[in-house]
């Protein structure tokens, strides 16, 4: 009989989970992860990863259809839908096996099953509906994630509509499509299929595109979008799907008129819920909220022993905060000194639609919100030597400081590469740098960073190149 | 000629500083000891007063710079009769972005250089301000935020305990805290002291109405120091009679020589006296740290001054190699400037001994509180005309009751005896302080 008492279970392999096992395992516990589909969760599985590795695909293909602006010719250009997929899948495929070594390297068990609370401190394992543990341990992780919002009347069929994970697996790229939702799921799927040639109309409830990020962000984005063809209806909903053969019929209401339209396929991504059923929360006194897991600022549920990390825990639904709340948890559990809560503040957002977007820390007008008097500084991509060397003269860096103490409270970058510039601020930011340094700092030189220096000097009217 | 006003070193080893503010504008009519600025070291703010008149006639460097070097020119000074066409043509000897200038500062041929010093009123904040140099690890973690807003605060980074990864003061730990807030010390600590007293307490309710007098910044740090010296070093005393009428007798001799100007007080013995006794017994010449005793090859006494408000220890460096006659002018002169709150840090901060003498209140004896990381301070009473019995009889001497307070992490009782026995002999045969 294997050993079923643990110093920690966790229950969950996404990146909020496994993560949370690696952490425990190197503070020498003997720990536990329970997962029933997929290490490395939907972010390694279905999400993150094989989204970017599709988007590099049409990156790819929409360099290759600009190639005559590099002095390049190309000829017969095309693409092979089921080859930018298969390459998709194997990506995804060489990082769950390397989770499973990572746990294996770290003397994880893991059981292969859905975890569900059975009294205190005990946990039941099932595989297809027939108990294979009954595990204890004093400390239990849920870190079980969440899954897509299903709108009534628009359920995934897999055919027509598409949720995220039909997405990820097209059998075709639609001529005309219809994305409900933009956040950066619904985003980075227009973007990626209106790449690929379909005509794509995107749907937003409120009255601007990517509503998370800054407003002049979602501005830039819509005009950018807009020029390449795509169309955004903001302020828009849909109200009824009405499926056909090989088509959907969408009555969409814009600025409270109502029309039909006919697409070949929808994509709904219309914000996510969190996977809090079945996990025998029943009886606890673990509080659930709108499909999230309540809990304090150390992941601890109202129950003792039970904590909840990831994408179940609530927003902002990010792998990051995701991992960082697990070693938070763990540290905490383990009595780690020095510890401090996580500062939403202080998290970074990426979504890879052409142009990215990336940020970290308060808009514009959140810091508004919270009555800071805020020193903004820009710049545009046009004034980089770099950025018009590839190409890519397109895009923004936005960045805020607070008037009164010159912290660096908010950033905020739309256009090439950015997803891989924002952590230069989340350094600044955790380092509390002001002004001050990110000024003496010395950005090498020709870099899109630059941009970084030049924003930071125009919030206080410094800007050298432009 | 138009005066540059350089930017002042405030301690030895400073080389740059920020100009935080300007208290003068360009055209302003300065006196001396007017406040022209505040500048900003990382630990410090501190006024700088004008000592020469004039009009300011261009500010240089202007406020909000950081890293100014020192001695470089941040001002220009015109004097009675220049205007501002004096200004033209004239070049600054050494720039506002000037290369690191040597962080001594100017010598008195260069007027300018000396044309003002701090004034201890903000009074300089970290380390050891009432005298003697920080006791261990001089630098402050802090993020430049955390800093900025201490500055503005006017919170002393010094008093505030880091939560940051390594205990770096970080914006959190600044953000709710006042100024004079002490430090928090660790949890099982804190709980066993009683909480600190403040404003709010009931129990002034039932005490007579006062007048409420705000805690200086020398009073806080009086308060801090003190009471962790108080806390942390454990100290023990030693207690000795000395007869002073040799002393008394030699003393006159000297200060009724003809024609001479200086008048030699007992104290001036009594510190030259320490001074040979610790290089006699270098072992109570010593500080105590966490890694290792040091023991300083010279004796720098500092001497306990009462001024308005608290106290000041200004230091007789190398009293040892002094000879009276210099040794009582220097002690002098740095009272008075103690007074009129006119020395540099250098000159408070430091000494390896305090000698603290309360005679002129005609004290007999006391205990004083070891001012850190000195090793030891002597408490000096009243010398008074006493009973003492000599060769069995009753006779009449003029005593002095000396305490000295000592560290025992680093002297023990028979080293601070040989000390006190040695100061002892030395003063009561005041000739073999001459050798």
């Amino acid at each position: 009989m294997a050993d079923t008492n643990f110093d920690l279970i966790v229950v969950g392999g996404g990146p909020g989970g496994y993560v949370a096992a690696i952490r425990a395992a190197q503070l020498k516990m003997k720990v536990a992860l329970v997962e029933a589909n997929h290490l490395g969760g939907i972010c390694l599985n279905w999400g993150c990863i094989p989204t970017k590795a599709l988007l590099r695909s049409s990156e790819i293909y929409h360099n290759m259809q600009h190639a005559k602006n590099y002095g390049l010719t190309v000829e017969g250009l095309g693409f092979d839908l089921d080859a930018i997929v298969k390459r998709s899948r194997k990506v995804s495929r060489q990082l769950n096996g390397g989770v499973g070594h990572l746990l294996k390297k770290n003397k994880v068990t893991v059981f292969d099953g859905y975890g569900k609370l059975n009294g205190a401190g005990k946990l039941h394992v099932e595989k297809d509906g027939k108990g294979i543990a009954d595990l204890t341990s004093k400390h239990i992780i849920l870190a079980t994630g969440a899954r897509a919002r299903e709108l009534p009347g628009m359920e995934p069929d897999g055919k027509l509509i598409w949720y995220y994970k039909d997405a990820l697996v097209p059998d075709l790229v639609p001529e005309r499509l219809l994305v409900i939702g933009s956040g950066a799921i619904g985003i980075e799927f227009a973007s990626f299929f209106h790449t690929l040639g379909s005509k794509t109309t995107v749907v937003e409830m409120v009255d601007r595109i990517v509503p998370a990020e800054d407003a002049e962000i979602s501005d830039f984005l819509l005009k950018s979008l807009t020029k390449d063809g795509m169309e955004i209806l903001t302020s828009a909903g849909v109200k009824a799907l009405k499926k056909g053969k090989g088509t959907v019929t969408a009555t969409l209401e814009v600025g409270g008129k109502t029309e039909e339209r006919v697409f070949d396929r929808v994509i709904v991504a219309a914000g996510i819920v969190g996977n809090v059923e079945n996990l025998g929360l029943e009886g606890t006194k673990v509080k659930v909220d709108r499909t999230h897991i309540v809990t304090n600022e150390w992941l601890e549920t109202g129950e003792p022993g039970v904590y909840a990390i990831g994408d179940v825990a609530g927003a902002p639904w990010l792998a990051h905060k995701a991992s960082h709340e697990g070693v938070l948890c763990v540290e905490k559990i383990a009595g780690t000194k020095g510890l401090h809560p996580i500062n939403p503040d202080r998290i970074p957002g990426c979504t890879y639609c052409r142009p990215q977007i990336a940020s970290v820390g308060l808009t514009e007008a959140q810091a508004k919100d919270r009555g800071l008097k805020v020193k903004v500084g820009r710049f545009p991509f046009q004034g980089n030597g770099k950025a018009i060397a590839l190409g890519e003269a397109e895009g923004l860096i936005k960045v805020l400081f607070d008037d009164k103490t010159g912290e660096l409270i908010g950033a905020h970058m739309i256009g090439a590469e950015v997803t891989e510039l924002i952590q230069g601020y989340g350094i600044a930011m955790e380092l509390e740098t002001t002004e001050a340094e990110l000024m003496h700092t010395v950005f090498a030189h020709p870099t899109l960073s630059e941009m970084m220096h030049e924003s930071v000097l125009d919030a206080f009217g410094r800007a050298v190149h432009f | 000629m138009p005066i540059e006003i350089l930017m002042p070193a405030l301690s030895p080893t400073m080389t740059e500083g920020n100009l935080a503010a300007w208290n003068v504008s360009e055209g302003d009519n300065v006196s001396s000891g007017d406040v022209i600025c505040e500048i900003e070291t990382d630990k410090a703010t501190m006024e700088v007063e004008a000592v020469d008149e004039g009009v300011i006639g261009k500010i240089l460097v202007p406020a909000g710079t950081e890293a100014v070097a020192v001695n470089a020119a941040i001002a220009v000074l015109l004097e009675e009769g220049e205007d501002a066409s004096a200004l033209d043509g004239f070049t600054p000897s050494a720039g506002g972005g000037a290369a690191k200038a040597p962080a001594a500062p100017a010598t008195a041929t260069s007027a300018p250089a000396t044309a003002m010093t701090p004034a201890p009123a903000p009074a300089p904040v970290s380390g050891a301000p009432v005298s003697g140099a920080p006791v261990s690890g001089a630098r402050v973690f802090a993020s430049p935020l955390a800093r900025r807003i201490a500055a503005d605060k006017g919170l002393d980074l010094a008093v505030v305990s880091g939560s940051g990864p390594h205990g770096r003061i970080v914006k959190r730990d600044v953000e709710n805290a006042q100024p004079g807030a002490r430090k928090a010390v660790g949890p099982s600590v804190a709980t066993a002291l009683a909480a600190p007293i403040t404003l709010d307490d009931p129990v002034f309710a039932n005490m007579p109405d006062f007048e409420v007098v705000p805690n200086s910044n020398i009073r806080k740090i009086i308060a801090k120091r003190l009471t962790e010296s108080a806390r942390d070093v454990p100290h023990f005393n030693l207690t000795v009679d000395v007869e002073i009428d040799k002393l008394l007798q030699v003393r006159k001799d000297i200060n009724e020589r003809e024609g001479v100007s200086y008048k030699i007080s007992v104290n001036d013995f009594i510190v030259k006296a320490v001074a040979a006794a610790l290089v006699a017994v270098p072992d109570c010449n010593v500080a105590y740290t966490d890694n290792a005793i040091l023991r300083f090859n010279k004796v720098d006494v500092a001497i306990a001054v009462a001024i308005e408000g608290g106290l000041i220890t200004p230091i007789v460096k190398d009293a040892a190699n002094k000879g009276l006659v210099a040794l009582s002018n220097e002690v002098k002169e740095l009272a008075g400037r103690a007074r009129d709150g006119k020395l540099m840090p250098e000159e408070f901060q430091g000494g390896t001994f305090t000698v603290s003498n309360l005679g002129m209140f005609g004290v007999k004896g006391f205990n004083s509180i070891i001012n850190p990381p000195q090793g030891g301070i002597l408490s000096v009473g009243a010398g008074e005309p006493r009973a003492v019995v000599k060769n069995g009889e009753l006779a009449i001497a003029t005593v002095v009751t000396l305490t000295l307070a000592v560290d025992h992490r680093c002297i023990d009782g028979a080293t601070g005896a040989a000390f006190i026995k040695e100061l002892k002999s030395l003063i009561e045969a005041p000739i073999t302080m001459m050798i």
